[in-house]
């Protein structure tokens, strides 16, 4: 092998192995970067309708001046084994003023189960104006066979609220935990996503 | 690998033939092989995937469900759709890429053969990985190609060999990608600069670099798939805090890039064999380079024009339809450029050419039902529908697919040393042109006149456009069975023979060895004469 072969054979390796790298990078981008960071995007834009997933802290600045009508909507996830709903199909409500608002859930199995409601704000851009001061997503919800029971949730709606928003929809889905539970034997809820397990 | 492969590997270089038996293909490391490998591999992918669509519109031929289950509908289209993207197209790029580059640039073989023999072996491996997953309980993955949580969650027993047949696609597509990068930036002969490399290899290093950033991606995702599935992560379940959609934005990443990985070469091709045949150099040599390489970088910031109804907010809508609606842009020089190469040309129409006429008025078509999804408002109507299914298929069954055969028409007597059967040839062409056209024209009104796609069954008014659309879809699927045997028939060497050059002085380094094209090439890089040289 000549030796303008010969170094051009390594000089190959080498961006061979810079190309690797990168597509390892690649990897670690998709795989470890853009999870956290979307999350976080979507936490300060307001953005896919989540809401704060613990305890606001709030001034309450009642705006008697305008009316914003709130509606309820309960699902439960797939199959899971839940009667879910709200007490009043919705309310009207003036933005700063602190509401409490009652949802009811029963068990209709005859084994314990354990769920997690995950609530979701429509127009994404009223989510982060909705800020809860109790909720029951907070935590999971344990349910004895055949339980039913009545679940608060304590909120505001930013008197910020931009003019142009004159509905929200608030929506629980109701999910079993099993599902997470089972097939998280070894690790329970130590994911990523660790922040967010008990919205 | 054991030193016995190393000794084959040094003897190649000393100028002997190809080992003798099966050896030679398991341990291929020349070039010329491992390429006639991938193509070989990517027409048996192409017609088991042909099959699946043929079941696929059998049973659309008329309302009603005649002939298979729906979940087995759904798995007839998730693999069908697998199987062509990456089992037939990047493959049969690959192939091409490994039997071209170098000698388009003068170089003894590609950069890294070892590398080479593992990317290629690996892909029989993932597919039969992907196929066994038919019989397998559940049946196989039927969520879409899209593989969208968490309706593919619900796959059985299939999921995991889902998974891991992605990531294997993915090992062998970045493997492939290094290997060309590194033989283009390394290899080329002395006298080719960077400017004056062919177009096809211009293409096709801007694709590598499109591979290895988004193919990673892909397999990071799928992979938490996997680990939402099996070891209790949520990053796409709601219950543990995730979210659905941050799948949609992660494959879309990857996804969008990747159409372009299925074009782009294309492009090259085209640009090939239409000076060929034209007999005039390719118009704006440059321009097309530049155009190649702003499609690529705007490729990855288009992604959510496939989301439009998620419910993003309008702000995000405006960016991606504006961004994507730049595409067209760069897209449109390439078009004018071959249209400007054809004026006042000499031209001629063989049957590489002829695929490449129609590609260029079918891919165009292609782009513009793309501009229509790409305007929002629309979109929300068109989104899902059959008029996005018309949309993909016309860039790539006439777009990609009849790159890749003009391709192979283009360049098979220098690989064989015989031309093929150019009557023929123009057969297969015509039927396909028609059968393409009447297979997927009618799926535009199906789609405007409200058809969803991936459903097993429809409303009567949709009857007679699906019953046009199957009639074409079995033609073309008959059609390709002449294709075939052209091959077989010039691979057999029952054509004239053909002479280095092939045709009427086409322009690079190929050109200049014998037909066929010897084992080894290149030992000495080659002096890149004028009549030879691109701009
Ligand atoms: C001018 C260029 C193009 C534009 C503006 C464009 C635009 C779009 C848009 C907006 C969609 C989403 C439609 C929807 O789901 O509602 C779409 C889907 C798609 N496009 Fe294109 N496109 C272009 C070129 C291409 C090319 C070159 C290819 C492949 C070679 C391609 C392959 C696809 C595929 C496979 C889908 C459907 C993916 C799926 O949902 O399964 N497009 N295109
Ligand atoms: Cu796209």
């Amino acid at each position: 092998m000549s030796i303008e072969a010969q170094s051009r054979k390594s000089s190959g390796r080498s961006l061979g192995w810079k190309l690797t790298i990168m597509a390892v990078g690649m990897f670690a981008f998709g795989f470890l970067v853009l999870p956290p960071l979307y999350d976080v995007f979507c936490e300060v834009t307001g953005l896919g309708g989540k809401t704060n997933s613990s305890a606001a802290e709030v001034e309450i600045a009642v705006d008697e001046s305008r009316q914003v009508r709130l509606e309820f909507v309960t699902t439960v996830n797939q199959y899971a084994p839940w009667e879910f709903r709200a007490e009043t199909d919705g309310m009207t409500i003036n933005p700063g003023a602190l509401y409490d608002a009652t949802f009811v859930a029963k068990n209709l199995t005859a084994k314990d189960k354990i769920a997690q409601a995950v609530p979701s704000v429509a127009p994404q851009q009223a989510a982060k104006y909705f800020r809860k001061l109790e909720c029951f997503c907070f935590t999971t919800q344990e349910f004895a066979p055949g339980e039913e029971k009545q679940m608060p949730v304590r909120f505001i709606v930013g008197s910020d609220l931009p003019d142009y928003i004159d509905t929200i929809t608030l929506s629980y889905t109701f999910f079993d935990t099993e599902r997470l539970s089972d097939n998280s034997s070894a690790m329970s809820h130590s994911s990523p996503h660790e922040t967010h397990s008990t919205q | 690998m054991s030193s016995a492969v190393t000794d084959a590997h040094e003897h190649d270089h000393d100028h002997h033939g190809p080992a003798k038996g099966l050896k030679r293909w398991l341990y291929a490391t020349n070039h010329k092989d491992i390429g006639t490998m991938y193509l070989v591999f990517s027409g048996i992918m192409f017609f088991i995937g042909g099959f699946m669509a043929l079941i696929i519109r059998s049973e659309l031929f008329t309302p009603g469900l005649q002939f298979v289950a729906p979940n087995f509908f759904n798995q007839m289209t998730t693999m069908h759709a697998l199987i062509m993207v990456f089992g037939a197209v990047m493959p049969a790029f690959v192939g091409l890429a490994n039997w071209m580059i170098p000698m388009m640039i003068g170089a003894p073989d590609m950069a890294l053969p070892r590398m080479n023999n593992w990317s290629f072996w690996i892909l029989p491996v993932a597919f039969s990985m992907l196929l066994a997953t038919l019989v397998m309980p559940g049946g196989a993955p039927a969520g879409g190609w899209t593989m969208y949580p968490p309706l593919v969650l619900q796959t059985g027993d299939a999921f995991p060999f889902l998974i891991f047949s992605v990531h294997l696609m993915g090992l062998s597509s970045i493997m492939g990608a290094i290997n060309v990068i590194v033989t283009i930036i390394n290899m080329r002969t002395p006298d080719m600069t960077l400017l004056k490399m062919p177009m096809f290899v211009w293409t096709w290093l801007i694709t590598a670099y499109l591979l290895i950033a988004v193919m990673p991606v892909l397999a990071g995702a799928v992979t938490m798939l996997l680990t939402d599935q099996f070891f209790g992560t949520s990053f796409f379940l709601a219950a543990g805090g995730g979210d659905p959609v941050m799948f949609q934005h992660i494959f879309w990443f990857f996804g969008h890039p990747e159409v372009y990985i299925m074009i782009l070469p294309a492009f090259g091709v085209v640009s090939e064999i239409i000076p060929t045949f034209a007999r005039k150099p390719l118009f704006g040599h440059d321009s097309m380079v530049y155009a190649a390489s702003s499609i690529a970088f705007l490729s990855f910031i288009v992604w959510a024009h496939h989301m439009f109804t998620t419910g993003m907010p309008l702000t995000g809508q405006l960016f991606f339809m504006f961004a994507t609606m730049l595409i067209a842009v760069p897209t449109g020089v390439k078009v004018f450029n071959w249209t400007a190469t054809m004026w006042k040309g000499a031209m001629t129409f063989e049957t590489p050419m002829l695929f490449s006429l129609a590609f260029l008025f079918l891919f165009t078509i292609g782009g513009f039902s793309g501009l229509m999804l790409a305007v929002v408002s629309s979109d929300i109507q068109y989104h899902d529908s059959y008029f996005v299914v018309a949309h993909f298929h016309y860039v790539l069954v006439p777009g990609s697919i009849f790159g890749i055969m003009a391709a192979v028409y283009y360049w098979l007597p220098k690989w064989t040393g015989h031309m093929y059967n150019e009557k023929l040839g123009q057969v297969h062409f015509w039927l396909s042109t028609i059968f393409v056209n009447v297979t997927f024209f009618p799926m535009h009104f199906l789609g405007l006149a409200g058809m969803p796609r991936r459903i097993p069954d429809y409303s009567t008014q949709f009857a007679d456009f699906n019953s046009i659309a199957s009639i074409g879809a079995i033609g073309f699927g008959l059609s390709q069975l002449l294709f075939v045997y052209v091959v077989i028939q010039c691979v057999r060497k029952q054509g004239a023979k053909a002479s280095s050059e092939v045709w009427e002085h086409p322009k690079g380094l190929e050109w200049t060895v014998p037909s066929p094209a010897p084992y080894h090439t290149f030992n000495d890089p080659p002096k890149v004469a004028a009549e030879v040289a691109f701009s």
